[in-house]
């Protein structure tokens, strides 16, 4: 199934094309579902394909030598990925895998190439794309060097919790992975936010009680 | 219908650490596979996700703010 004029329209990559060049780029897409769990790209592998999540979300990953998971991104419905490796025509730099049932549109690589040189005013959507990339990675790299991990533990609850739309239940291995450690340091924050009641443990939910106080904690650096 | 513990049994190995750590009884060993039983007696202990070796269990959490 192609991709739908208003789903691209919403996408950063396409702000300010028409409706009729909408129309015509859509047959470009295909749709994929991938089941909770499945991967999507490898690590190391050719990046063949630029992917735009429809529905669930997908979580953009490392593995250490040693079998440590650290989460760089988790993309949510409008967002995209395997975007570096499209454009710079390398290996794809994560590995991604569905964290529920998860629709995409996927356009390969080189007719995405081929988009940025038919429509030139593609470009400046595009390094507002990678740029933003690069503001995220930037944001993580200060997190993991100047924040205690309590601290990175409040802002990802604050960024999950924020926001619109459904999403994947985290579990507190998806928190470890995502803020640098190990799920017991994990489990330890939580019950320290918990003993000051800042979030409430309501059996599989997580209550951010006091939002402020969470607030202050995220930007706490060390 | 009550929520429990998820669990991959394509990643699953059968090992049992699962249903030796479950407090609760919410997990059970059938024909070498862990089977989950819907229990209010699991309070979300996540115990069972943090033994198991290969990841095939996961205690997710719905995160949600207050008001």
């Amino acid at each position: 199934m192609t991709a739908t004029v208003e789903f691209l329209q919403a996408s950063p990559y396409f702000v300010g094309m028409s409706a009729a060049e909408l129309e015509s780029i859509a047959s470009l897409f295909y749709q994929k579902t991938i089941d909770k769990g499945g991967r999507i790209t490898w690590e190391g592998n050719p990046g063949e394909a630029l992917y735009f999540v429809i529905s669930g979300a997908v979580k953009c990953f490392k593995v250490s030598r040693e079998g440590k998971e650290q989460i760089l991104q988790i993309v949510l419905p409008g967002g995209s990925f395997n975007d570096v490796a499209v454009f710079d025509g390398g290996s794809s730099p994560t590995s991604t895998e569905a964290m529920s049932l998860v629709k995409l549109y996927v356009i390969a690589a080189q007719d995405m190439r081929k988009l940025i040189n038919d429509y030139p005013r593609l470009t400046p959507n595009v390094m507002r794309v990678l740029t933003e990339r690069i503001r995220h990675l930037l944001e993580l790299v200060d997190d993991l060097s100047f924040r205690q991990v309590i601290s990175r533990i409040a802002r990802i609850l604050l960024e999950y919790a924020d926001g619109v739309g459904p999403k994947p239940k985290l579990t507190q291995q998806e928190m470890a992975a995502l803020a640098g450690t190990a799920r017991e340091v994990v489990g330890r924050s939580l019950k320290t936010l918990q003993e000051d009641k800042i979030i409430r443990m309501e059996r599989n939910r997580l209550v951010i009680a006091d939002k402020a106080g969470l607030s202050k904690i995220a930007n706490t650096h060390s | 219908m009550l929520e429990m513990p998820t669990l991959d049994l394509e990643k699953c190995t059968g090992c049992g650490k699962c249903a030796e750590a479950c407090h609760c009884k919410a997990i059970i060993m059938v024909e070498g596979k862990p089977v989950i039983i819907e229990t209010n007696l699991c309070g979300w202990c996540t115990v069972c996700e943090a033994v198991c070796p290969v990841d095939a269990l996961h205690c997710g959490y719905e995160i949600i703010i207050e008001g």
